[in-house]
């Protein structure tokens, strides 16, 4: 019981316009390094997983709409075609809005597997508009959902203690 | 503590249904899919939003350069002493054979003014530094610190000291998308160097690998030979390293061989690399000249591949 309520509270942490900026920025920033070969394969997608938590924890504030706009940012960033990342970030931003009431009930590692389905499923309608459009698909790319996926309860847990308001060492 | 969020969803007055917004951005999104595949109308949108993101990608390629920096800065006297020796061994023996290159190519414009063949017009390079490599293991693309403001068009070849990397598919203001000449489908138009056969190499998608196709089973190709560009198609200068032959199949159940070849130029090792301006437009028709390996007319070209 205790459990559940400690839960609950973490879900109600307040969390800031301009902290959810800085996650998505810092999200960003990690994608864009200059990954190559086999970590390249292996890349979690740090903009996916993050968009998940946000809309996973604060579906008042981000929503289909904000994945849409990263997933413009990203195509651009990284050559692909217009809509391609937008597509795969809106599917993934409204699984993340229809976990939201779900996901509270589990523990991280059930959490894990849930976003590890809807990870699948984004990587799959880019993967599916790749292969439309230009005729293949590498399979080692769903790769990333696998690494995304485990990545999920260390980044749960890290945002969370961000976002724990600091205690005042003199309160009793 | 803030108490705005600690209600639960209110499920009437709150805009559009999930379900409705994920179709207006999905359908928003193909659209824009479907008009970027089919038509090139939205560069100039990709432009601005590259002008926004731009200081975004330097910070991430700056702690790769940090690291150089940093290295560069410690490393040892000693270190730095042996390596100047060594690079001035290099270039004695460099300039030696550049003397003797100097002679040949004298000569061999001598001939060529002699059977009337138009001059090869001299090419220039542009230094680049490669700002990333390629984000999305579907592509073999890189970018480098050479843009429209340096005069980097769309076309051009790039090299580094060992032989051809790619092209220049995509300008932005600051920046140059290049495609690895191991792309999916990338075409390279070359010349055998032994033989002096003409083929076109293509991308295979992997980084190490560059198929040689089209041939048939008994062609004339050994392991170990070197493929360089003949420069039929007016993008690349001719006469340039690409890659070399690491392996024959010859299987008569199949009407042509399969021919695997390394790429010669190393992307992962350099940071610099040289963008190539001013290859000349190729005359329609060339003077005569056939033994000289100058392109036969009518004779099909390969095309390099569109991105």
């Amino acid at each position: 019981m205790r459990h559940q309520m400690t839960m609950d509270r973490e879900f109600l942490l307040p969390a800031s316009r301009r902290f959810i900026l800085a996650s998505f920025i810092a999200a960003v920033l990690l994608e864009w390094l200059p990954w190559h070969g086999m970590a390249l394969v292996l890349r979690p997608d740090f903009v996916g997983l993050m968009l998940l938590y946000w809309c996973t924890h604060k579906p008042h504030r981000v929503g289909i709409g904000i994945g849409w706009m990263l997933g413009i940012f990203v195509d651009v960033a990284d050559a692909s075609l217009f809509g391609q990342h937008a597509l795969a970030y809106s599917v993934l931003a409204f699984g993340g809005l229809a976990l939201n009431r779900r996901v509270q009930m589990f523990s991280l590692k059930e959490q894990s597997v849930h976003v590890f389905v809807l990870l699948l499923a984004s990587y799959a309608v880019y993967a599916l508009v790749h292969w439309q459009v230009l005729g293949y698909v590498e399979w080692s790319y769903f790769l990333g959902s696998l690494t995304s996926a485990l990545l999920w309860a260390p980044l749960t847990l890290l945002i969370q203690t961000l976002r724990r308001p600091r205690r005042n060492p003199n309160e009793l | 503590m803030a108490l705005e969020d600690t209600r639960t969803l209110r499920f009437f007055n709150r805009g559009p249904s999930a379900v409705a917004r994920l179709v207006f951005f999905s359908v928003l999104s193909l659209l824009l899919l479907f008009v970027d595949a089919r038509y090139q109308y939205l560069e100039s949108a990709r432009q601005v939003i590259s002008i926004i993101i731009y200081p975004f990608q330097r910070l991430t390629a700056l702690p790769g350069e940090m690291w150089d920096g940093a290295n560069a800065f410690i490393s040892l006297q000693s270190h730095l002493v042996a390596d100047n020796a060594q690079l001035h061994l290099r270039h004695d023996a460099d300039s030696a054979q550049l003397k003797q290159m100097e002679t040949v190519l004298s000569e061999n414009a001598q001939l060529r003014a002699l059977l009337e063949i138009k001059q090869r017009a001299e090419y220039s390079v542009q230094a680049a530094q490669i700002v990333y490599l390629e984000r999305d293991i579907f592509k073999r693309k890189l970018f480098v610190d050479a843009g429209e403001q340096n005069g980097v068009q769309a076309g051009r070849a790039v090299v580094d000291n060992s032989g051809v990397v790619g092209q220049v598919t995509r300008t932005y203001p600051y920046l140059s998308e290049v495609t690895l000449v191991t792309d999916k489908d990338n075409v390279v138009p070359v010349q055998l160097v032994r033989t002096g056969l003409r083929a076109a190499v293509f991308g295979s998608g992997n980084i190490s690998e560059l198929e040689l196709r089209y041939q048939p089973v008994d062609v004339d190709i050994q392991v170990g030979d070197e493929l360089v560009t003949s420069g039929m198609d007016g993008t690349y200068p001719p006469a340039l390293p690409v890659a070399k032959v690491i392996r024959v199949e010859r299987d008569p159940a199949y009407p042509f061989a399969r021919i695997a070849c390394v790429p010669l130029a190393g992307v992962d090792r350099h940071r610099t690399l040289l963008i190539v301006s001013g290859v000349p437009t190729l005359p329609p028709r060339p003077a005569a000249g056939d033994a000289h390996g100058t392109a036969v007319p009518g004779k099909k070209t390969p095309r390099r591949g569109t991105p």
